[in-house]
């Protein structure tokens, strides 16, 4: 069975004096353990993808089944808990709370879970070391460098153990090198067993997902395999 | 439910340690308020226990029959009506099965002396037999007024605590010589010590029998007569008792006003919460008004907050916050921030009633109670003006919050 199912799924904005369709039956079916990225130039309807795979937002035609539940139709609450649990987010821009801790951003998908202060902080720590932060953990964001804010938004990312990982343009802010150092850190979340959508317009960042998924004016106009670079 | 309230006070108070000056102005108009209330609470209290000691020190079940209401009087009318004299006292005595005592009493203000030592404006009374007795009067030294002293008119006088101080200085004023007016008089009794009343000194006072008085000072002078109802009757039928007796023995006609007063301690009472009314009037539009301003406040600020923090409200839901959650985190916010400003202004109030009773007459007693008061209305306060910023922020879509700049 497939980890996420999108069947007819399509998503209409409603302007007023028109009707905006961005996505018009997308059908795709994504397995446990693949590592997808999801290309298309602005327009496309990747955003759009993205944020109804992400459960941001709902489609306004067709199904989606995430982990085997159904996602269209659900309220806000559901959302809401569905991303909490299966769902680990990635941002081009980081989205930290400037605020706060490393740790304490570590841990905050926690915090909507119900986990008591003492074992969010364990936790948020041990997801640190796994990135190789360990040390910065009492750190604030403007304190790290754009590598290391990806890395804790990483790890933020996978602190609820999510079904899925969903990367939005994850290096659209970082230079080349540190570029190469998140990706890496991505295939070894993939060999290590996550699932991993990756949504990309770069060519040279797709080339590291093992399957590549071509979407054009709201429909899908390829999907191959990847290249798999690690 | 506790742990979600639990971490949004977490929230909160992070929040507002990191805009903590911003916070502190934003809590000014509560501060203001609750400091007036506070206040105000504690000057009431402070001039309610000063009244009530001070009603206590004259019998409070005592009724008087005079010419003038204590609390209003229509002078054109009141200045035509005939003066309380005997008539209606014997009246009393005679028809009333209410009242357990009567006496009459008329008060002049005279020069007193003792060889060289002399009081300029003592209060000059003349009592009938019970007067004693309806006041509670008990002596200090020498005898009160007796039943021969009335009978025969006799000079004789009991003095009050500070006339015998003044004047008998180094002896016992009792069996002395005193000079009423220029009357020779004789003392036979000092009455023990009463204190002030509404700034009055009770203890500058000479008494003599009613007869002495109006053979010495005339008899047309303005009558009280002093009532005390038998115990355990209702002061409000005693009242209508007494109206009765005395509307048949003044004639007044059916149908026409009284011409004359009952008056009772319970008028000074409601002259009294008049007063009191008119402070918490005060503190009710001072602080209603404050607190309104700092809700709006509050409210201001939170709305700046929102906006501000709407890239946090964007990342907090797609990380799973539920907007309940969201709504709970600004709320408990505003009402951290109003209780902020509560606290401050009990605290101020309290050193406000302090400095109140330190420098000026005004007694204020300040009330733990009105720590409870303080910082109710202002979590109210936060509470009410928070919902509306709290909802906003709960309503936002997650998407455009995370691609808000």
């Amino acid at each position: 069975m497939s980890l996420l199912r999108c069947v007819g799924l399509g998503k209409t904005y409603d302007l007023g004096t028109q009707k905006l369709q961005v996505l018009r039956e997308v059908d795709l079916g994504i397995e446990p353990g693949e590592y997808v990225a999801i290309m298309g130039p602005s327009g496309s309807g990747k955003s759009t993808l993205m944020n109804i795979l992400g459960c941001l937002d709902t489609p306004t035609s067709g199904r989606y089944e995430l982990d085997g539940e159904q996602v269209a139709g659900m309220n806000e609450d559901q959302l809401a808990d569905i991303r909490n649990r299966k769902i680990g987010f990635v941002f081009q821009t980081f989205n930290l709370l400037p605020r706060q801790s490393a740790q304490a951003n570590v841990a905050l998908p926690l915090v909507y879970s119900g986990v008591p202060a003492s074992k969010r902080r364990q936790l948020a720590l041990e997801a640190l070391q796994a990135v190789g932060l360990g040390e910065r953990a009492g750190h604030r964001p403007n304190e790290l460098s754009g590598g290391e804010r990806q890395r804790v938004a990483i790890a933020r990312a996978l602190i609820n153990r999510p079904s899925i990982i969903l990367a939005d343009e994850p290096t659209g802010n970082l230079d080349t090198r540190t570029s190469v150092e998140i990706m890496k850190l991505f295939g070894e979340l993939h060999r290590a067993g996550n699932t991993i959508i990756l949504v990309t317009h770069e060519p040279d960042i797709a080339e590291y997902a093992h399957r590549v998924v071509r979407l054009r004016d709201g429909v899908i106009e390829s999907d191959a395999p990847g290249m798999g670079k690690s | 439910m506790i742990y979600a309230l639990v971490e949004s006070l977490r929230l909160a108070l992070g929040s507002l340690r990191s805009n903590l000056l911003r916070s502190l102005l934003t809590t000014l108009g509560i501060v203001i308020g609750i400091t007036t209330v506070i206040a105000i609470i504690s000057v009431i209290t402070g001039l309610n226990q000063a009244f009530a000691t001070e009603l206590s020190s004259i019998g409070s079940n005592v009724i008087y029959v005079q010419k003038f209401h204590w609390a209003k009087n229509d002078w054109s009318l009141t200045r035509k009506w005939k003066d309380i004299g005997t008539d209606e006292l014997e009246a009393i005595q005679r028809g009333s099965r209410l009242v357990d005592k009567a006496a009459p009493y008329v008060v002049t203000v005279r020069r007193i002396k003792n060889g060289r030592l002399s009081i300029e404006d003592a209060f000059v009374y003349g009592v009938g037999a019970g007067d004693h007795e309806i006041r509670g009067a008990s002596p200090a030294a020498g005898r009160l007024l007796l039943r021969n002293d009335f009978d025969s008119n006799r000079n004789v006088v009991v003095i009050g605590w500070d006339v015998a101080e003044k004047l008998y200085p180094q002896e016992t004023p009792i069996g002395k010589p005193i000079s009423v007016a220029g009357v020779r008089m004789q003392v036979v009794g000092v009455l023990d010590k009463r204190g002030s009343l509404f700034g009055s000194n009770l203890d500058t006072t000479i008494t003599m029998p009613i007869g002495t008085f109006m053979k010495h000072f005339g008899r047309r002078r303005m009558m009280t007569i002093s009532i005390l109802p038998k115990e355990g009757v209702d002061p409000l039928e005693v009242t209508d008792e007494l109206r009765g007796i005395l509307r048949r023995v003044r004639k007044v006609p059916f149908g026409e006003p009284d011409n004359f007063a009952i008056n009772r301690v319970d008028v000074l009472q409601d002259l009294y919460s008049k007063l009191t009314g008119g402070l918490y009037a005060a503190m009710f539009g001072v602080g209603t008004i404050s607190l309104l301003v700092g809700g709006i406040g509050i409210m201001n600020i939170m709305l700046v907050s929102v906006t501000e923090r709407t890239k946090e409200i964007g990342i907090r839901k797609a990380l799973g916050a539920r907007p309940r959650t969201i709504l709970l985190q600004f709320l408990v916010e505003a009402v951290v921030l109003s209780c902020l400003g509560g606290a401050i202004g009990t605290g101020l109030g309290f050193g406000l009633a302090a400095l109140i009773d330190a420098i000026s007459p005004v007694p204020a007693a300040v009330q733990s109670w009105s720590i409870v008061v303080g910082l109710g209305f202002s979590a109210g306060v936060g509470l009410l003006f928070g919902v509306m910023p709290a909802r906003r922020a709960a309503a936002k879509n997650p998407i455009d919050c995370l691609r808000y700049e």
